[in-house]
């Protein structure tokens, strides 16, 4: 029933523009699906302080401040990453550097996310 | 195709929709980086609590935020993964239920979430 298999992603190019490519979905979809629970805890907030308040205090559990790190390296790389998507779809001709501007993004990524998820580790560890 | 996004469709909803993920994307490039920075790195869960809420919607000015982050977040999420299920979902019955449930999932959510912000009242704070 699924059209690309498992496989296929691993063994199509390699490049480093089918790897942005992956990311870039998976970082989306994770996103995606933290939002619509993030909707539904916010809209908790109708129901007054002590159900809000009792909700939020699950999400200082050590799991939960963990998985909040790794929303932000999703959010982080798919901001990046978009960039790159937009300026490579309106100015094609820079498609010449599409490879030197994966790597820029994977550089900018991390020298953005890494101190950024040292200094929230900082709250918790 | 290259190593860019999607091929730009020639027209029709495809080009909006296609338009309308780079427009978004970047819109959401400051209101959601900025939203991560305020509620996550110079305060974060440890200060946040019904209290702080209450008091930023005291304003319209973050309740417009929000609305407005909230919809082009879900708006460009949906689109998304409404192009990953008709990338990999091929029999046409899967499909249309797949799709049909995230249509469904996402109204109700952006419904939610918009009555949410709209029609909170803090509760009166006297001194």
């Amino acid at each position: 029933m699924f059209k690309v298999r498992y496989r296929d992603y691993l063994t199509y190019r390699g490049g480093p523009g089918h790897w942005s490519w992956i990311l870039h979905r998976v970082t989306g979809i994770g996103v995606f699906l933290f939002l619509l629970i993030h909707i539904v805890d916010i809209s908790l907030i109708g129901w007054g302080p002590n159900i809000f308040n009792k909700l939020l205090f699950l999400y200082r559990y050590p799991a939960f401040r963990f998985g909040e790190v790794a929303l932000v390296g999703a959010v982080v790389y798919h901001a990046i990453n978009g960039i790159r998507i937009c300026i490579i779809d309106f100015w094609p001709e820079t498609m010449a550097a599409h490879r030197k501007m994966s790597y820029a993004v994977g550089i900018a990524f991390l020298v953005v996310f890494i101190p950024t998820a040292i200094y929230m580790l900082s709250f918790i560890l | 195709m290259g190593a860019a996004g999607s091929p730009r469709p020639e027209s029709g909803i495809e080009l909006w929709a296609w338009m309308f993920m780079r427009v978004s994307g970047v819109v959401l490039l400051f209101l959601a980086l900025g939203h991560l920075l305020i509620m996550h790195l110079i305060n974060n869960v440890d200060h946040i609590d019904f209290q702080f809420v209450a008091q930023r919607y005291a304003t319209p000015f973050w309740r417009t935020y929000d609305l407005v982050m909230l919809w082009l977040a879900l708006i460009h999420g949906t689109n998304g993964v409404r192009m990953v299920l008709v990338d990999y979902i091929s029999p046409r019955g899967w499909r249309a239920a797949s799709l049909a449930s995230l249509y469904v999932v996402s109204f109700i959510l952006l419904t939610l979430g918009s009555l949410a912000i709209l029609t909170f009242q803090p509760p009166l704070m006297g001194p």
